[in-house]
């Protein structure tokens, strides 16, 4: 009988770690529409980047890597809206999640970024941001209040994505 | 008790740190071309897709 209770016990602290242990998830809190984004501070190609440096401006904040095909697709579309639209006030930040720097160097030797790239090779600001898949997306209006967050990259996609980029800016 | 802190141990990956499970040898099948035929068939078969690589297409993104 004594053994009954002692495995009882057992029973319940085990239950008990296993349930808050599930609760205690990095991604809990996922910054959403209508946000306002935390600044960050990280490498860049050329010295570092702050995402508050881009404040007034239109900030497309995308999470990618070099072993995300999607990814791969974006870059194009990405030149292209930087192109477009910088001097209405539009900024792209590629922000790479890339383990290994060499790898995202590589990746960037093949598919050019003429627009603002970061390296958090750390993994903090996916999960400040709860970012859910690669590659993830946020438009940031002047504000720093997150207006989509885009998970996932179609060709499909681009027509809706500058449609939002442009509304953001003011129409037009 | 043992048992609980062990499977403590087993943290998620997160979204971004999937780098390996991408990796074409992370698939179970051998030919790409070979495996394009065959889910294809397997989800006409079937009325649904899906479970072959690591979701999103086998790289592990979307």
């Amino acid at each position: 009988m004594i053994m009954k209770a002692f495995t009882l016990k057992k029973v319940k602290v085990g239950f008990i770690t296993l349930v808050l242990s599930l609760g205690m998830s990095p991604n809990a809190h996922a910054l959403g529409i209508g946000d306002k984004v935390a600044d960050f501070s990280l490498l860049g190609k050329q010295g570092p980047v702050k995402l508050s440096d881009s404040a007034g401006s239109v900030v497309y904040l995308d999470f990618w890597a070099s072993w995300c095909g999607p990814c791969r697709q974006s870059f194009p579309w990405m030149n292209e809206m930087q192109a477009k639209y910088s001097a209405k006030g539009f900024k792209v930040v590629a922000v790479n999640l890339d383990a290994r720097n060499d790898d995202a160097m590589k990746f960037l030797a093949q598919n050019p970024a003429n627009f603002t790239v970061a390296f958090d090779s750390k993994g903090q600001t996916p999960k400040a941001f709860g970012v859910k898949g690669m590659p993830t997306s946020f438009l940031i209006d002047k504000s720093g209040k997150i207006l989509s967050v885009h998970l996932g990259f179609k060709p499909a996609d681009k027509e809706e994505m500058e449609k939002q980029i442009l509304s953001a800016l003011g129409g037009n | 008790m043992i048992i609980m802190y062990g499977l403590s141990g087993c943290s998620s990956v997160q979204p971004w740190e999937k780098q390996n499970l991408a990796k074409p040898e992370m698939t179970f099948e051998g030919d790409r071309l070979d495996t394009g035929y065959t889910e294809h068939i397997y989800s006409s078969k079937e009325a649904s897709s899906g479970g072959a690589g690591i979701g999103g297409g086998g790289c592990g993104c979307n």
